[in-house]
């Protein structure tokens, strides 16, 4: 019994300290960065890589969620600002915060060389682009097949009865995509005949998720037949194999531009600064291409494996201004409308 | 150590409640170096409390209470001087026999071969030298409570508390741990308090014992004096066994029952008190020609029951006298040829009545 | 005892007539300076953070005092009051269902000589080492559009009620088997013999002996499954489709909309079917006691081979259903694309490639089920030992004991968010803690504190009361006692706690899914994570490494309990 007792002191004493140890082991040489981002995960990994090259001395830590929780949680803490520095978000959103002078302006180093649409046109700017992400229908051809479903050409072909409870789409109060297919929708058929659209779309529609990728991951699953989702998760799940067709509306799609800023009261700015320095180089937007096809940073943008053609003329002229002004308006009429089918989140 | 040999413990007054409820009423007593207490008393008058209240485990609420000449009332159990025993033995399960008897040695910064040697005097004086390896449960009761005892000791305490240490024990290891714990008691003559509601325990083995009933004290004595001349109509019926009769005072020395009358010391009883009259079964003397002395009467067997050595009549005295109960030995019985229906003449001799005013 | 009959008037003392003060020892200026550190440390970590939800659901957002403003709103959204009905309406058909079922189940594993008891025991627990995420990933492969069986359905979608309930009836199961298993085993032989002796019909006994018997274990189990299922948000939250229910409603009020106030109003009304039930509970569980205090004799099933070959039938069902829930999660898991592509790959597992944190996130679960078995079950037995040993103070130990059995009645989600409120507040001096390991730790241990606490204080219970006095008697410190036998006597309850955290913190969802930041995802919040963002196979991959982990860490334990059993309490045997 005394060796139990023994063992026992001895164990709890080496578990403590091992403890201890672990708590404690927070690297010191490193200064960290809160960075808050929208950008898919699995990107992620590769762009601290890449950043952390260059400069090995400042850490990242992501906070990472969709477009939308990103937005409302930058936006909950307003006087309380956690996040050093956005790198990632919709243009849209970051238009929002600026409004509420939450972004501290800055012009990277190389802000020349950037494509003038991709940047905030004050000086310096608030924040500066990165790439576009483009809205697109994914049809997965088996499942549409099964269910006699035509293959949508137009976002009104959508609203025909044929595809009822086969529709999925993000919520946009959530998901940055989500907002951008309504606010295209708005600028498309005006703001009557947009809601209109929806009311029709709504009906249709089996459910609304919380992320802009996932209409487009079930639809390649089978989950669903259509998913509205963006083209670049279009483009991954057919090279994973899944048996999607991307359909650009003939309307025109919905697009926004992912971008970065400095969030106003950072202790960090000397390394702020910097992560957004490196952010609009041109070695960033390789990067960025990996996913987008279409880039801040002219002549980088290289053609993605199964990215739709005609892309570039589908896009409508965005209105950013008309979209972030009405922002907050648009995302509470929504909700009144439609929230009732909304999946958890 | 004591100052006075007289006055070991002393208990002055003391109270103790549990809400409203009173578990021990103003109760004082003394008690002398060396000597061996019996509390006595039927289940829950609050002898477990009185003790609790000595070790300073459950103060009481008033009183005081002094122990070799010191004021302890107030002291912490811990700075008390006393080993304790329980009828649940309170061995440590995950302890050996030695481990457990060392407990209390081995804070004392003894060195280890003197708490080695103790363990041994100790185990060997509960008659256990041999079983220092054993798990307690792999000990029979009784050896668990000479391993309790042997603990209790081991530390040389001013006072051993012993609460219902053999009531757990089946009859025979009773009757032998008694005389053991007895003999142990002559031979280190530590001042021990023993609880028990057996009679027998504490007829067979206190110097004094104290009768208790509803928290209070009805008697303290010898035990020769608890049993012949017990202090209270309680006290009459809780140790032994005894017949009552109910009765009233007439004259001095003369009490009614139904339509006779005895002869009886009434000492200073006014007349005309409502009284009863105690009488021990033994004292009952059972003849068949004894019809003309005092206080005898005519009674009839209703039954037999045969006890071993000596059987237990019930009879039926005359009107008044109730039912009564006299023990007569197995010879006896043969020559009297006693079977129910059987009718004698019983005598009460006048020296082993005791008269109890009804209010008491 | 205390009625003023039982004494005659006249020797009533003067009432609060306080007792002869006795000099507090070393002893016991230890034990209550433990009693007041262990309730302040309790009072911080489940008083106060409720006490800033309370005051949260009154505010508005720019923290002004606005009354019942918010809960006004909330009843006026139609919305969220159809969840209320949802959630009401969900629960209660899962624990009628998982009631009936697991008690069949109970009975045939206690009451009868049914072959491959243990077997059957042995299955029925597997749920409890995964996360409840897990039964609604496994059904979206059985039932879901491109489920196997998704015909079995007719036309009927497994997004929704039907998916909630049934997966619900999954996780909870063992749950229910355990307390009914306790109900059913403490039944007394000899009511049995009775009624067989007056030739009482079998179905008669069992209506008139074995139910009534059971009837509290029952009850308390009715109440335990609907307080789970409608306090959890995993399972609504992966197969509920637009299915809404209250817990996901403080979800997305919280964590989809940011909307605090809201989310706030909602977790007080999710407290309140919570706090319902726990009162029932501890109503029924009180009128057990009396039942039970009398001894029996323990009841020896007889062998029956029609009704134990009937019952065989049916746990073999269940058992089957079990296993087909744990292995169709395992085999879509190691598929590389669901439903066109079936080649096996671990491509599933790459977790570092995916939503959701990655492996860090894995091992960071198992950092944190260390953290919560070896401080969570230090703390709670210290605890648990005050409230049952330390001398006077019966107050201070009521107190520790009321705060200890609260947090049973906290549903995990508001338990998470009463903790953002609290932790992030900018004048809270513990805010540091916010976003680290260490909230994540404190969570858990506190939301699973009630149980753990019982099971330690049972185990000290059956410890003689008169340790204590006589180590008192012989001048030892207490803590010489509470180290050289109390906690090796208790050592194998000590284990069962740790256990119990480590599994809990390796599942559990609720609390954390609130408090966790980027360095600290827990691999059952990347089950929900990747759920959310598509990768469904991901999160089967991610709950079935919960699983394994789980499992080994049961062997593990039970192989430690039988090591010490062997080595160090061989007084046990005799
Ligand atoms: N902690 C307590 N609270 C209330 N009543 C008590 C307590 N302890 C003892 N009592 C009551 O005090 C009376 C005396 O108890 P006790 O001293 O244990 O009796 P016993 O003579 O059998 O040892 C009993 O009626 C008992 O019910
Ligand atoms: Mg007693």
């Amino acid at each position: 019994m005394k060796n139990l007792v023994y063992t026992m002191t001895q164990l709890s004493r080496g578990v403590l300290g091992v403890v201890l140890g672990l708590m404690l082991a927070i690297p010191v040489s490193a200064e960290n960065l809160t960075v808050y981002t929208a950008v898919e995960a699995e990107d992620l990994k590769r762009y601290a890589a890449e950043f952390n090259k260059d400069h090995p001395d400042i850490k990242i830590r992501w906070v990472r969620d969709s477009t939308g929780i990103v937005t409302a949680k930058l936006l909950a803490e307003k006087n309380n600002p956690r996040a050093d520095i956005i790198w990632g978000l919709a243009a849209t959103s970051l238009m929002l915060l600026q409004s509420e002078g939450m972004l501290q302006p800055y012009a990277p180093k190389g802000l020349g060389k950037l494509d003038s649409k991709f940047r905030d046109s004050a000086n310096p700017p608030s924040w500066t682009g990165m790439d576009a992400w483009i809205a697109a229908v994914c049809v997965n051809t088996v499942e549409a097949k099964k269910n006699n479903l035509p293959t949508p050409t137009s976002w009104m072909d959508l609203t025909d009865p044929v595809y009822k409870g086969h529709l999925v789409m993000p919520n946009p109060n959530s998901s940055g995509t989500g907002f951008l297919d309504v606010s295209s929708w708005l600028q498309i058929y005006g703001e009557r005949g947009g809601w209109q659209f929806m009311d029709n779309l709504h009906k249709n529609i089996a459910w609304y998720t919380h992320s802009g990728s996932k209409p487009c991951k079930q639809a390649a699953r089978g989950e669903t037949p259509i998913g509205i989702s963006f083209a670049f998760r279009g483009a991954k799940s057919k090279a994973a194999g899944a048996p999607l067709e991307i359909v650009l509306p003939k309307e025109g799609v919905g697009w926004d531009m992912e971008a970065t800023a400095i969030v106003k009261g950072t202790k960090k700015l000397a390394a702020a600064q910097t992560l957004a320095d490196w952010s609009i180089t041109k070695k960033a937007n390789v990067l960025y291409n990996k996913g987008y096809a279409v880039v801040a940073y002219p002549g980088v943008a290289k053609p993605v494996k199964y990215f739709p053609a005609g892309i570039l003329e589908a896009m409508i002229d965005n209105d950013f201004e008309f979209a972030a002004v009405n922002r907050k308006r648009i995302l509470a009429q929504w909700q009144k409308r439609y929230d009732g089918k909304s999946e958890a989140k | 150590m004591p100052e006075s040999k007289q006055n070991f413990l002393r208990i002055d007054n003391l109270t103790k409640h549990f809400g409203e409820f009173v578990a021990v009423q103003e109760l004082s007593l003394e008690i002398n170096d060396g000597e061996f207490i019996c509390f006595l008393g039927p289940s829950g008058c609050g002898k477990t409390t009185l003790l609790r209240a000595i070790a300073g485990l459950d103060p009481q609420s008033s009183g005081s209470i002094t122990q070799a000449g010191k004021d302890i009332s107030n002291l912490p159990p811990s700075q008390r001087d006393f080993g304790i025993v329980f009828q649940s033995y309170a061995l440590f399960p995950n302890l050996t026999v030695f481990q457990n008897v060392a407990y209390g040695l081995e804070n004392q910064k003894i060195p280890k071969p003197e708490i080695r040697k103790q363990v041994n005097d100790l185990l060997e004086l509960v008659g256990m030298p041999e079983q220092t390896g054993k798990y307690p449960a792999q000990l029979s009761g009784g050896q668990q409570q000479r391993v309790a005892l042997a603990r209790a000791l081991a530390t040389s305490p001013g006072l051993l508390l012993l609460d219902e240490p053999l009531s757990a024990l089946d009859a025979r290891v009773r009757a032998t741990l008694r005389l053991e714990i007895r003999s142990l008691h002559e031979r280190l003559g530590v001042t021990t308090i023993l609880v028990t509601h057996d009679q027998e325990e504490a007829l067979s083995m206190a110097d004094r014992i104290v009768v208790m009933n509803e928290g209070r004290i009805e008697q303290v004595g010898t035990p020769e004096e608890i049993y012949s001349a017990p202090a209270s109509p309680f006290v009459a019926d809780f140790i032994g066994v005894m017949n009552f009769l109910q009765g009233e005072v007439t004259n001095s020395g003369k009490v009614l029952i139904g339509e006779n009358t005895l002869d009886c010391e009434t000492a200073n009883i006014p007349e005309g008190s409502k009284v009863r009259v105690t009488v021990r079964p033994e004292d009952i003397l059972c003849s068949a020609d004894d019809k003309n002395a005092a206080n005898s009467f005519s009674v009839k067997v209703e039954s037999v029951e045969f006890l071993g050595s000596f059987c237990r009549l019930i009879l039926s005295g005359p009107d008044g006298f109730g039912e009564l109960m006299t023990d007569l030995s197995t010879q006896q019985v043969h020559e009297l040829n006693v079977t129910p229906e059987t009718t004698f003449t019983a005598v009460f001799p006048a020296r082993s009545l005791k008269v109890f005013p009804e209010s008491l | 005892m205390s009625t003023a009959d039982s004494i005659p008037a006249s020797t009533v003392p003067a009432r609060g007539a306080s007792s002869v003060r006795i000099k507090l020892s070393r002893d016991d200026y230890a034990l209550r300076t433990g009693l007041v550190v262990v309730i302040s440390l309790l009072a911080i970590l489940v008083v106060l953070p409720l006490y800033s939800l309370l005051s949260k659901s009154l505010e508005d957002m720019d923290g002004n005092f606005v009354g019942l403003q918010n809960f006004q709103e909330y009843f006026q959204t139609p919305a969220l009051l159809t969840s209320i009905t949802n959630s009401l309406s969900v629960a209660f058909f899962s624990a009628i269902i998982v009631l009936v079922l697991a008690f069949i189940y109970a009975y045939a594993l206690t009451r009868t000589k049914m072959p491959f008891r243990l077997f059957f025991r042995g299955v029925a627990l597997i749920p409890i080492l995964a996360p409840s995420l897990l039964a609604a990933i496994s059904l979206i492969y059985w039932f879901g559009t491109q489920g196997v069986l998704k015909s079995w359905l007719f036309g009927a979608s497994i997004y929704g009620p039907i998916g909630v309930i049934m997966a619900s009836c999954f996780w909870v199961f063992p749950h229910a088997l355990m307390i009914l298993i306790t109900a059913l085993s403490t039944a007394d032989a000899r009511l049995y013999e009775a009624a067989e002796a007056l030739r009482t019909p079998k179905w008669r006994i069992f209506w008139t002996v074995t139910l009534p018997g059971a009837k509290y274990g029952i009850l308390s189990t009715g109440f335990i499954v609907f307080t789970l299922v409608i306090t959890d948000f995993g399972v609504p939250k992966v197969i509920g489709g637009n299915f809404n229910v209250l817990a996901t409603d403080v979800y997305k009020q919280v964590v989809g909309q940011q909307n605090f106030e809201m989310g706030a109003v909602v977790s007080l009304v999710l407290l309140l079917p919570a706090v319902a039930a726990f009162i029932a509970d501890r109503w029924v569980q009180s009128k057990q006691v009396a039942l039970l205090s009398a001894r029996a004799v323990p009841f020896q099933p007889k062998s029956e081979p029609l009704r134990d070959w009937l019952l065989f039938g049916f746990c073999a069902t269940i058992a089957f259903i079990f296993l087909a829930m744990l292995g169709m999660a395992a085999y879509a898991s190691f598929v590389t694309f669901w439903p066109y592509n079936l080649t096996l790959s671990l491509n599933n597992y790459d977790f570092d490639l995916m939503d959701g944190g990655g492996w860090e996130a894995y091992f960071n679960s198992i950092r944190m089920a260390i953290y919560c078995a070896v401080f969570g079950s230090g703390l709670i037995f210290f605890g648990s030992y005050l409230v049952e040993k330390a001398r006077g103070v019966s107050w201070l130990r009521t107190i520790l004991h009321l705060i200890a059995m609260m947090p049973l009645a906290i549903p995990g989600l508001v338990l998470g968010i009463a903790y953002i409120f609290f932790f992030n507040h900018p004048d809270n001096p513990l805010g540091f803690l916010y976003g680290t390991m260490g909230i994540l730790v404190i969570s858990t241990i506190v939301h699973f504190y009630t149980v753990s606490h019982l099971t330690s204080l049972t185990a000290l219970k059956q410890l003689d009361p008169e340790f204590e006095t006589v180590s008192l008697s012989l001048k030892t410190p207490v803590w010489r006692t509470f180290g050289k036998v109390t906690l090796p006597v208790c050592l194998p309850a000590l284990l069962d706690v740790a256990s119990y955290l480590f599994l809990n913190a390796m599942t559990t969802v609720a609390a954390v899914v609130f408090l966790y930041s980027p360095e600290t995802m827990l691999a059952s919040i990347a089950v929900l994570n990747m759920d959310d963002a598509g990768d469904i196979a991901p999160a089967a991959a991610m709950a079935l490494m919960i699983v394994y982990t789980s499992a080994i860490f049961r062997l593990l334990h039970a192989l430690l309990t039988r090591y010490l059993k062997r080595r160090t309490q061989v007084w046990r045997t005799r």
